[in-house]
């Protein structure tokens, strides 16, 4: 067992009941046939394939693998049931087994001894593997950068420029009565999120749940949570940075050309004013948004526009706003790397003190530029999600991949690690898209090691490497 | 002869149920190696379900085969492709300062190979 499971342990084993114990609710819900004699039962395990870190599913276990997550929805079901033991050797040097501590050497070769290495990922991982990596690349003067930059870094950025009114999802849960999707399909990417945070539940101050919401969707296509909406706007594409300072003006009573709003946004200004008369007449507004502004043309500004937006609200009612996060501890990569480094991502510790410039330090522009020499690559697939420059110089550099999971990354890289799963083998903690922190509990062991092992190796190795002295000394 | 799309590169669920399954699984090779086409376009330029267009943007070029989108999913001039190879191979490098480069919203020109997957 790993350094941070025997730290945890004795809390992890608080919640793996065996099946024998009678108050288990399991038993009275699941068949003799389910819950059998080689089976046990994993309460409240944690989800963390999204951004909603589902905390409440019911693993049931059998060796080394999970035959049943209630509560699980059709990700959190595939993630937990495809996840038993890979058969592939922990460690592969240019795709020749070996050991875990070959690889590590190896590793450590590599990082310490180029120019200008990137470490990139961290988004599928534990927040204590995030922080062993934030400190090695400091060790190697290198570039930190976590999938956030390709997601919703250019949110991050406009943070900075606007700030962010923001909220838990429990708030959302006992509060919400508008709640506005942007650029968001939570029904195919976080398929809990209405029923668990943002309009079924009956909350405290919402006690008929989904009668005392109402949901608006703004897209540009008709997704399957469009039909959960009871407002769909479907907005011509690429206007979202349109829409949002329509609305501005709207709120501020400036006066607009209805010609221009209907041909810019695609909508008719009646639809708009409609929008905000609704929201400065709610109680809590949210907006949840996603890829679909900061992906698309306008990217950071589309993001400051939806959270100025917010802010202006504020002078009528209560309204936050929040991005609807993907991976299930990319929320926790932002505040890891912000709070060693200053910065949620994209910083350059190549000088000794870190540097944030998204654009110039992103891990999309430093491989498509060429610019960086060596890179290690955690929890993350950038041969299958980058750019086709980005991808090519890529693969024409030595590089380290993490992975439970084969995948063309781990297939190109020169030392590639099987690692254990977090939260299914490893336990930790993973920040829900709230910045709510959540503890893991895994169901079985893993016989690979975990990303944590082996970047703890790495970071003793390179430190060893650059002669550099244990901490205290 | 080729004519402009709107592309929009997004997830599915069946998409993340394939990263679960294993990238180099049926599931996610299927999901992410078909583009939907909206309803209309799919009847006025007469395709039929998996018959192959060629997709070219600024960046790259791909052939893939098309299905057609349920009728309202999407308004004529856009297409749907889930993430993966083919959207990245159509993405520039570029990110315009952002780190972020454009994914969502691309400009494409889609040419019809064969409008019947059966001729294959």
């Amino acid at each position: 067992m790993c350094e941070l499971a025997g730290q945890v342990a004795a809390a992890s084993c608080e919640r793996v009941e065996d099946r024998t114990d009678e108050n288990n609710e399991h038993m009275a819900t699941d068949t003799p046939a389910e819950v059998a004699a080689d089976t046990k039962i994993v309460r409240d395990a944690t989800c963390t394939f999204c951004g909603c870190v589902c905390d409440d599913i019911d693993l049931t276990v059998k060796g080394h693998s999970i035959i049943k997550a209630k509560r699980a929805c059709v990700l959190g079901t595939a993630w937990f049931l495809n996840h038993g033991i890979d058969d592939r050797p922990s460690c592969l040097i240019q795709g020749t087994p070996a050991t875990v501590e070959q690889g590590i050497e190896r590793s450590a070769e590599i990082l310490s001894s180029a120019r200008y290495p990137l470490i990139y990922g961290l988004s599928d991982t534990t927040s204590e593997s995030q922080r062993v990596a934030t400190g090695i690349a400091d060790w190697i003067g290198g570039i930190i950068d976590t999938t956030t930059s390709v997601c919703h870094g250019p949110s991050g950025m406009a943070f900075q420029g606007v700030g962010e009114v923001t909220c838990s999802l429990g708030e959302v849960r006992n509060r919400g009565d508008l709640i506005i999707f942007w650029g968001s399909n939570p029904a195919e990417s976080h398929p809990r999120h209405f029923t668990k945070y943002s309009l079924m539940p009956k909350g405290m101050f919402v006690p008929n749940g989904r009668k005392d919401r109402t949901c608006v969707i703004i897209d540009v296509r008709k997704t399957k949570s469009a039909k959960a909406a009871d407002i769909f706007l479907q907005i011509k594409p690429r206007s979202d940075f349109e829409v949002a300072w329509t609305l501005r003006a709207l709120l501020q009573d400036i006066e607009l050309d209805p010609e221009q709003v209907e041909r810019e946004t695609g909508l008719p200004l009646e639809v708009w004013q409609d929008l905000v008369d609704r929201m400065k007449a709610a109680k809590f507004g949210v907006i949840f948004f996603g890829m679909g502004v900061t992906m698309t043309r306008g990217k950071h500004a589309n993001s400051e526009a939806i959270l100025a937006l917010t802010r202006d609200l504020n002078r009528y009612t209560r309204f936050t706003c929040k991005p609807n996060r993907g991976h299930g501890n990319v929320t926790g990569a932002d505040n890891v790397v912000a709070w060693r480094t200053g910065f949620p991502f994209g910083v350059n510790l190549a000088r000794g003190y870190p540097r944030f410039n998204p654009g110039e330090y992103t891990a999309a522009d430093v491989l498509a530029r060429r610019e960086a020499d060596a890179a290690m690559i955690i929890a993350s697939d950038p041969l299958a999600n980058f750019s086709q420059p980005a991808r090519e110089h890529l693969a024409s550099i030595p590089f380290i991949a993490m992975d439970p999971k084969e995948s063309p990354t781990t297939r190109a890289a020169e030392v590639a690690f099987t690692v254990a799963t977090y939260g299914i083998n490893v336990p930790g903690t993973v920040y829900r898209m709230d910045d709510v922190p959540i503890p893991l509990r895994p169901a079985f062991d893993s016989p690979h090691p975990s990303d944590y092992d082996v970047l703890l190796g790495i970071d003793r190795r390179v430190r060893e490497l650059k002669n550099i002295q244990p901490r205290g000394t | 002869m080729a004519e402009s799309f709107i592309l929009i590169p997004g997830r599915t669920s069946k998409q993340g149920v394939g990263i679960n399954e294993g990238k180099f699984g049926e599931t996610y090779q299927r999901e992410i190696n078909v583009l939907q086409v909206a309803h209309e376009d799919f009847d006025r330029l007469g395709l039929s379900p998996g018959a192959m267009v060629r997709l070219t943007s600024e960046s790259g070029e791909v052939q893939v085969a098309v299905e057609a989108a349920k009728p309202g999913d999407l308004p004529a001039g856009l297409l749907f492709i889930a993430y993966g190879d083919l959207s990245s191979r159509l993405m520039g490098g570029d990110t315009h300062g952002s780190g972020m480069p454009t994914s969502k919203g691309l400009d494409v020109e889609l040419e019809v190979l064969e409008t019947d997957s059966t001729t294959q």
